[in-house]
This record gives structure tokens, C-alpha cells and sequence, in this order.
């Protein structure tokens, strides 16, 4: 118990951070008309790639004699990339199609 | 000096990714949006890369890393680029479990070395030497990574045909078991004797593999969108665990960002299709299938000719194009922007009515209308199209089926009841593209295709649609 209530004091500022940042997401899609939810869901998916950060530093700072850590790294760094690099190509192929007629839409979008 | 660049970087990052998301919920930004979230990406990773240090050392490995994400994002790339637009769905789950999977690595890795500092103390337990909340955003970011990888694989393999719906007799007790199961051997693994501790984490990833793919198997194919958006929140959660454990914020704001964003997301589709998520999840919409399979007899329906067709289309005044999966399926998105020009310069005025739900996804068949080229003005949702169908002269339906199943409003017992859906009946006349008489993907009849107002027209959708262009120009 005591170890847990350690960890919440020190990490507080994530936890703040955590809590605000449900709000920010909660508001910033709650307006999305539903011809958008596909793009939406592929562009947030592309987001979630940031993992690939974690992935880089785990890679980074395995030993050189580590073979575990250097194999699971690598395929984390190739997995991530093809979360991160998939999803927003992906999203954008999607997009393009919208491209030149979407302004006139932009008053009817609720 | 340049740890500070890399917190600047960082917070560039979590900006766009704020920003990026607000953009992409308008038609008008949403292609900006992206491509300001992929530019806050880069330079996080490029950041990443050569400015991060950890207790005064950078970082090494730098032809593993660029390895790794050479191959990543040519494959990536690739993929993203060849797939069919049809196809767009099982290709964000597939990317989607990617994801899970770079987040269970990661807590794999960071596990095996905490494990392999302090293994040699035989009696002890691993809650001596680490702290709870260290433990648990290792331990969570595995196993939600690993549902997420395993739950999206299998989403991926239903919606490319390649894994069939199953599901058996008090599943969701199993499921429920191997929840506790997975549960269990991770307050285990922190909670015994440290030499134990590596083999109770690899149950426990196993374990989250296996809730994975029992948690998916039997959601119907119809509802496998919303799952998708739910493992999408998932993998977000799953990152944002990464973020705590390196103490960094970008990933950290990410991942949540995601979690909420995916969460809130999944609850709209679900309201999109009037169900709700409890529903989707323990799946009764496979349930009850069966019971609304013995069908009435339903009396005859008539079919129509091409030329037929082609003469009450080019005389009406004006008609409305419903289209669901079969036009997805059939590529059929150019033939049918064809047909509309041609019914137009005969003066006739030419619109879509499009369910929120209709094809595999929600969105689906704007995206395939949009490449097409069809202008944004001619697409009507779901409550503007139900004021149009009263004066409207012909309903033309490729392909679309539950969307416009009047068992929806009339039946309590069909499983799609209460699902809004497109009043085509209010219309004059309603022609029916279908290639056969089968039922649609929640698996029942249809009575609309047996009421007098009603013609069928059996085919391949882009076929049928360039045959009647062709009966059209002859009249």
C-alpha cells in the first residue's frame, strides 16, 4: 500500500497528465461527423504508434551481449514503425480522396 | 543543452498529436490534421534518436535501430499503398495489432531485465525490490498489448474471409476465467519467489494471447468496426503504460489520447447502429440469428430488366442511389459516378443516401464515393435522406441490405430491431441490385424485397451499372 502511494506521489505530474488528457480526447473527437470515423479511427491509430519511442530506447540501450533484448528490440522497432508509417499513410490514402471537396462541407459538418 | 531540444521535440509531438486529432474530425482539415500528426511523429522519433540520454549516456545500436525501422516502413509503406480500398478496414486492425505487439515487447524487454538483476536472490520475492506502479506499467502495458495484437489479428482474419465466426456454449465464463487467469499469474509474478517470477511472466503474456483471440472469435463480422476502434483504445492504453515507465510524455500523451479519443469513438459507432457496446461485446447478434432464420413465407418478389430499368430511371425526375457493400465489393464506385453524370445531363437529379453503418465500416462508402470523384454535396446522411424518399421516384439499392430492412421498425423480434435505417419504402419505386436472393450480414430476410413497390435486379453491381449506362445512352 505504502509502495503504491509512493509511486502516485512520485509520479504525480503523469497521473495529471493522464487525467487531463482523457478530457482533451473525450472533447476534441466529440463533434466528428460519422462519415469521418474510419479516417479518424486509422489517424488515432497511426497516433498510438508512438510507442515506436519506447521501442527506440529499448533498442538503444541494450547490451551488446544481450541477445534477448536486441531481438525482441529489433522486432519492436519493426513493428512500430509499421503502426506508425502504415497508419498515416494508410489515413492519408484515405483523406486524398476527400481532398478539394471537403470545404464546402465544412458548415453542414455538426 | 540538448536534452532540452528533446523536450522541446517532445512537446512539439504532443501538440500536433492534440491538434492533428481535433483536425481530423472535420472534412475540410482532416487530411492537414494527418499529416501534422506524421510531422510531430517524426520529429519525436528523430528526437528519440540521437538526443535521448539516460543517466548521461546515449543511446547505441544505431544500425539495429535504423534496421529496424528501414524494414518497418518499407513494409508499411508498401502495404498501406497496394491495399484495395475495400480492404482499408482489416488493413488499420492488422496495423493496429502491430502496435499491441511493439507495447508487449517492450514490457517483455524491460521485464527480463529487471528479472535478470535480481534472479540471483533466490528466496526473496519481486515486490521486495520493485515498486508497485513500476511493476504494474510493465505488467499492464504486456498484457493489454498482447490482447490488443491478438484480439486485432484475429479481427483482421475475419474481415479478410480468412477466420469464420465461433462460438461455443458458456463462452463468456471461459473468458471471464481466463481474464482471472491472466490476472492471477501477474500478482504472481510479482508476489513469489523471484526465481519463478520469468516463467509466471510468460504465462501471464499467453495468457492475454489467448483472452485475445477469445475475445474477438465470436463478435459477428458486422460488428468487428467497433471491436476494432475498442482494440485501437486498448493499444493506446497500452502505449501510454510505455510512456510512465520511461517517464516520457509524449508517448505518454499520446497513448491516452488515444485511449479516450478510441473510447469515446467506439461508443458513437455503437450509437451509429443503435446498439450498445455491452451488446456488441457479448455478441448477440450471432446469438440470435438462428432463432430469426426460420423464415415466414415471404411470397414472391419480381424482377426487373435492364432496359426496364434504364427507361423509369431516365424518366424519373428524380432518383436516389443507396449503396452498401456489394458496390464495395464489386469496385463498383466509377460505374455508378458514370451513371449518376449520365442521368443528370438528362436532366434528372441524382443523389446519395448513405447509412452511417453501411459496408464495413462506418464512413465506408464516402470514402469509396469521394474516390470516385462524386461531388460531397450529393451525399445525404441517414436523416436527410428519410425527408428526401417521399418525393423521390426511384430507389436504386447496389448491394446494401440491413441498412434498409424495414424489420428494424417492425419487428421486435429481429435482432437488427431499433437500428435506424433509410426509409427507402417512402420512395415511388425501389429496384434492388443484389447478386442473389442470400440474405445480408446479420443474416435475415428481407422484406422489403418481397413488398409490390419492389423490383429486383440480380448481378454484379459494376456490371449491371455499366450494362444499364449502356441501355440508358441507346434510349
Amino acid at each position: 500500500m505504502e509502495s503504491v502511494l509512493r509511486w502516485i506521489a512520485d509520479n504525480q505530474q503523469m497521473i495529471y497528465i493522464v487525467i487531463l488528457m482523457i478530457f482533451v480526447g473525450i472533447e476534441v473527437i466529440g463533434h466528428v461527423p460519422s462519415v469521418l470515423h474510419t479516417p479518424l479511427m486509422s489517424g488515432a491509430n497511426a497516433i498510438h504508434g508512438v510507442v515506436i519511442i519506447g521501442a527506440i530506447i529499448v533498442m538503444g540501450k541494450a547490451d551488446h551481449n544481450n541477445y534477448l533484448a536486441l531481438i525482441l528490440g529489433f522486432l519492436a522497432v519493426v513493428v512500430g514503425t509499421l503502426n506508425v508509417v502504415g497508419g498515416f499513410v494508410v489515413t492519408n490514402r484515405m483523406l486524398e480522396m476527400f481532398k478539394g471537396k471537403g470545404k464546402k462541407q465544412n458548415t453542414s459538418s455538426k | 543543452m540538448e536534452v532540452s531540444i528533446l523536450t522541446l521535440c517532445y512537446l512539439f509531438g504532443s501538440v500536433t498529436f492534440i491538434i492533428g486529432l481535433k483536425m481530423l474530425s472535420n472534412p475540410a482539415t482532416a487530411r492537414n490534421g494527418n499529416l501534422l500528426a506524421a510531422a510531430g511523429m517524426a520529429i519525436a522519433i528523430v528526437g528519440t534518436i540521437f538526443l535521448y540520454e539516460e543517466e548521461g549516456k546515449k543511446l547505441g545500436n544505431y544500425p539495429w535501430i535504423f534496421g529496424g525501422i528501414l524494414v518497418g516502413g518499407i513494409i508499411g509503406t508498401l502495404s498501406a499503398k497496394k491495399v484495395k480500398m475495400t480492404a482499408m478496414p482489416e488493413m488499420v486492425s492488422m496495423f493496429n495489432g502491430m502496435g499491441g505487439a511493439c507495447a508487449a515487447l517492450i514490457s517483455t524487454v524491460e521485464f527480463d531485465h529487471i528479472y535478470q538483476t535480481y534472479r540471483a536472490v533466490e528466496t526473496a520475492w519481486l515486490s521486495d525490490f520493485v515498486q508497485a506502479g513500476h511493476y504494474l506499467t510493465i505488467i499492464a502495458g504486456a498484457i493489454i498489448g498482447s490482447v490488443s495484437f491478438a484480439g486485432s489479428m484475429i479481427a483482421w482474419g475475419k474481415l479478410s474471409g480468412k477466420i469464420k465466426d465461433m462460438s461455443f456454449r458458456g463462452q463468456h465464463i471461459v473468458n471471464l476465467l481466463v481474464l482471472l487467469l491472466v490476472l492471477a499469474a501477474a500478482v504472481f509474478t510479482y508476489q513469489y519467489n523471484v526465481g519463478y517470477a520469468q516463467l509466471l511472466f510468460y504465462v501471464t503474456v499467453g495468457l492475454a494471447l489467448i483472452y485475445g483471440v477469445l475475445f474477438v472469435m465470436p463478435i459477428g463480422g458486422a460488428d468487428m468496426p467497433v471491436v476494432i476502434s475498442l482494440l485501437n483504445s486498448f493499444t493506446g492504453v497500452a502505449a501510454a503504460c510505455g510512456g510512465f515507465l520511461y517517464n516520457n510524455k509524449v508517448m505518454l500523451t499520446g497513448g491516452i489520447l488515444v485511449g479516450a479519443a478510441g473510447t469515446l469513438l467506439t461508443i458513437l459507432m455503437c450509437k451509429a447502429m443503435n446498439r450498445s457496446l455491452k451488446n456488441v461485446l457479448i455478441g448477440s447478434f450471432g446469438g440470435s440469428t438462428v432463432a430469426a432464420g426460420v423464415k415466414k413465407d415471404q411470397g414472391s418478389f419480381k424482377e426487373i430488366t435492364l432496359s426496364d430499368t434504364a427507361v423509369v430511371m431516365s424518366y424519373a425526375s428524380k432518383v436516389l442511389i443507396v449503396p452498401g457493400y456489394g458496390l464495395a465489393v464489386a469496385q463498383a464506385q466509377h460505374a455508378c459516378h458514370e451513371l449518376e453524370k449520365l442521368l443528370e445531363s438528362k436532366g434528372v437529379e441524382v443523389k446519395y443516401a448513405i447509412h452511417p453503418v453501411a459496408g464495413r465500416m462506418p464512413g465506408h462508402m464516402n470514402v469509396l464515393l469521394a474516390e470516385a470523384d462524386v461531388n460531397y454535396d450529393k451525399l445525404l446522411e441517414m436523416e436527410q435522406a428519410n425527408d428526401e424518399f417521399p418525393t423521390t421516384d426511384i430507389v436504386l439499392i447496389l448491394g446494401a441490405n440491413d441498412v434498409v430492412n424495414p424489420a428494424a421498425k417492425t419487428d421486435p423480434s429481429s435482432p437488427i430491431y431499433g437500428m435506424p435505417i433509410l426509409d427507402v419504402e417512402l420512395a415511388k419505386n425501389v429496384v434492388v441490385n443484389k447478386r442473389s436472393m442470400k440474405p445480408g450480414y446479420a443474416g435475415i430476410e428481407n422484406d422489403l424485397f418481397f413488398q409490390p413497390k419492389t423490383s429486383m435486379l440480380f448481378g454484379d453491381a459494376k456490371k449491371v451499372l455499366q450494362d444499364l449506362i449502356g441501355e440508358i445512352k441507346n434510349l
